[in-house]
């Protein structure tokens, strides 16, 4: 059993999972960042290999992604990196980006080398249900890697359900169609198309992402789903201060 | 056919529909939909009737006389730059003006690179009285300001891409989170044989018109419907897929697409996708791609903004591997030359994006009574400045 089912088995309510890029704003800094967020309170964690075109993000993450690129931050780098991770950090750790460097590196290898530095599961958005299941399902099984897949209001029950019967850790419920970074508005459209999803008693907790900055958005995710991750705030945050290290704990408290 | 898709959106290894699940209900309504509207009668005679009264269809199947003198050969031009709008892209734009209205989207968004889409989608937007946005990089917008101007006269919203080369990559990026952003009502006019499926068959079966025209016009010239080469310059490659289309199963004829080698191929200047590019995903297909070792996208290179893709389209990427089509590559000086050649010989003045399958008749050999066919896919207004620029007008 992975980190990420041991979290779920345990903790059922109110998770907090922080996204971050890799090598951003600073190249080689990944396991500190990821060690202050445990610390802070963070439940588990989205490390972000950064990529050239991530069409699903808004401009925060992608210029954090294109810093880190230029930082010198590659799938290769930051596996040298993870090294070091499982000795100071023990939340899940989960890895988001784009399915072209995934597949440069080569499938089997990243998810062999993603399990031997401790990472629990991957995100990726421009990965379709279709090759994964085809492709890359049993790999990634070989690993013990989660995939983790996306829904959004306009995701159909029976693609849900489809999605639920593949997943084995969670699934990332997004507050609206959109691309990262947006402000979550609980509308009552929102509110039915939470309601909808929980109604449908899934075996997966689901997690709440995009559009949760602070916490009022987190509380409000927390009351129709397992957690609620946060990302373009946090990369801001980091891109806004020299001491971004020391701050980590204060941020955390801004949300939780 | 033999070189066709299969039900899952493959061109063999190629092909597919690698987009968030944003994207999704957008993709799939237009996969379970698109053959059906475009297999209806009145989708049929509303189309081809608009080819015919507002592109002016057929465009002419031109045999020229000088350049078959200058070459061996009978050289025949397709002439998309006589076209309303000036290129082949009119065709796929009517086609996709009249798929969003049947399902009913109120809202049109378009990416270009030299601007040809963008005026095709403008126009079709105006024609429809639908709204437009097009997304252009920063870097383009300079530089084919004509264009800019006639998408702005006919009605639609311009929105510069400012991230990464600021040129059409980008612009494809940013009309895809604008597409994430707006999933219900708005349609997204991909403007070449790229993009997540059905995309790279919808556009190729728009754009098959071009071949389909030509086999008849050949027919009726030469007494024989095929030709022995046909050639057209490959950006994401919808002018030289519609070229390509209804030649694919005759075995017989020899294909050639022209890629931009830019300042050279090896000058780090180049947009010459097969012979810098490997097998990856970009804008939703798995095709080939100019990417680094770690699978970050190159940006190109090529003074056509046309043809400035680090990818081609799908099919193309198929075409290739087993070797249908010959993909060849031209530089930006001898695509100039090759325009300069193409108005004093023929008086005819084409894209930069055209002269680049042009200049690739100066490395070939004929035979004399060899049929050849170039898509002459634009015309050249648009690229005034860049000749001028070159020739020291």
């Amino acid at each position: 059993m992975n980190r990420l089912n041991q979290l779920f088995n345990t903790k059922k309510q109110d998770l907090l999972s922080i996204y971050f890029t890799a090598g951003y704003p600073a190249l080689n800094t990944t396991v500190d960042i990821a060690e202050a967020l445990e610390k802070a309170g963070a439940d588990f964690l989205e490390v972000g290999f950064p990529y050239s075109d991530p069409v699903a993000d808004g401009p925060t993450i992608q210029n954090s992604s294109q810093t880190a690129l230029e930082n010198g931050m590659t799938l290769k780098v930051l596996f040298e990196e993870l090294k070091e991770l499982r000795k100071r950090v023990s939340i899940p750790i989960i890895l988001m980006g784009y399915v072209n460097p995934m597949v440069q590196y080569g499938v089997e290898r990243f998810c062999q080398t993603a399990a031997e530095v401790g990472v629990d599961g991957v995100i990726v958005p421009d990965l379709p249900m279709y090759e994964y299941e085809n492709m890359y399902k049993d790999t990634f099984a070989k690993y013990g890697l989660s995939n983790i897949f996306l829904v959004t209001p306009q995701t159909s029950e029976e693609r849900i359900r489809k999605i639920d019967s593949l997943s084995n850790s969670f699934i990332y419920l997004l507050s609206s169609s959109s691309i990262t970074g947006g402000n979550l508005n609980v509308s009552n459209q929102i509110e039915d198309y939470y309601k909808r999803v929980k109604a449908m008693d899934l075996k997966n907790p689901l997690i709440i992402g995009f559009g949760i900055s602070n916490n009022a958005t987190y509380k409000k995710a927390c009351q129709y789903a397992n957690g609620a991750i946060v990302g373009s705030v946090f990369v801001k945050y980091l891109g806004s201060r020299p001491d971004y290290l020391q701050g980590i704990g204060d941020f955390v408290k801004t949300i939780k | 056919m033999k070189y066709g898709v299969n039900e899952q959106g493959y061109y063999g290894d190629f092909g597919g529909a690698y987009i968030p699940e944003m994207l999704y209900p957008n993709v799939e309504e237009l996969r379970q939909q698109y053959q059906t509207i475009l297999n209806d009668d009145s989708f049929k005679a509303e189309f081809n009737q608009l080819l015919k009264d507002y592109v002016g269809r057929p465009s002419p199947l031109y045999h020229a006389k000088r350049y078959s003198e200058k070459y061996g050969a009978n050289i025949f031009l397709k002439r998309e730059d006589l076209n309303h709008t000036g290129s082949h892209k009119i065709n796929n734009a009517i086609g996709q003006i009249l798929l969003a209205e049947r399902l009913g989207k109120k809202r049109i968004i378009a990416e270009t690179g030299a601007g040809q889409h963008g005026v095709a989608t403008a126009t079709v937007c105006a024609l429809k009285g639908i709204e437009c946005v097009v997304y252009m990089g920063e870097i383009d917008i300079q530089r084919q300001a004509p264009n800019v101007a006639r998408m702005k006269m006919l009605g639609a919203k311009v929105v510069p891409a400012t991230s990464g080369s600021k040129t059409l990559k980008d612009a494809t990026n940013e009309a895809m989170r604008d597409w994430i952003n707006n999933p219900v009502d708005t349609h997204y006019i991909i403007g070449s044989v790229v993009g997540p499926y059905p995309y790279p068959e919808m556009v190729a079966q728009f754009q098959s018109i071009i071949s389909l025209e030509t086999k008849k016009q050949l027919l009726e010239q030469t007494g024989r419907e095929l030709p022995d080469y046909v050639l057209a310059c490959v950006g994401g490659g919808s002018n030289a897929m519609g070229m390509f289309y209804h030649f694919l199963d005759d075995e017989g004829v020899k294909l050639i697409a022209v890629e931009a080698a830019g300042k050279g191929v090896e000058s780090g200047h180049s947009a010459a996708t097969t012979f810098l590019g490997k097998e990856g995903v970009l804008h939703g297909s798995r095709t080939i791609l100019m990417q680094t070792e770690d699978g970050q996208v190159v940006e190109p290179y090529s003074i056509s903004a046309g043809l400035d893709y680090p990818g081609i389209g799908p099919q193309h990427a198929h075409l290739y591997k087993i070797k249908r089509a010959e993909y060849v590559s031209i530089t930006d000086e001898e695509s100039l030359q090759a325009g300069l050649l193409l108005s004093q010989t023929e008086g005819i003045i084409p894209a930069i994006e055209s002269a680049h399958a042009f200049a690739y008749l100066e490395k070939m050999q004929f035979k004399k009574d060899d049929n050849v066919v170039i898509c002459l896919s634009g015309r050249g207004d648009k690229d005034l400045d860049t000749y001028i620029k070159y020739f020291g007008y």
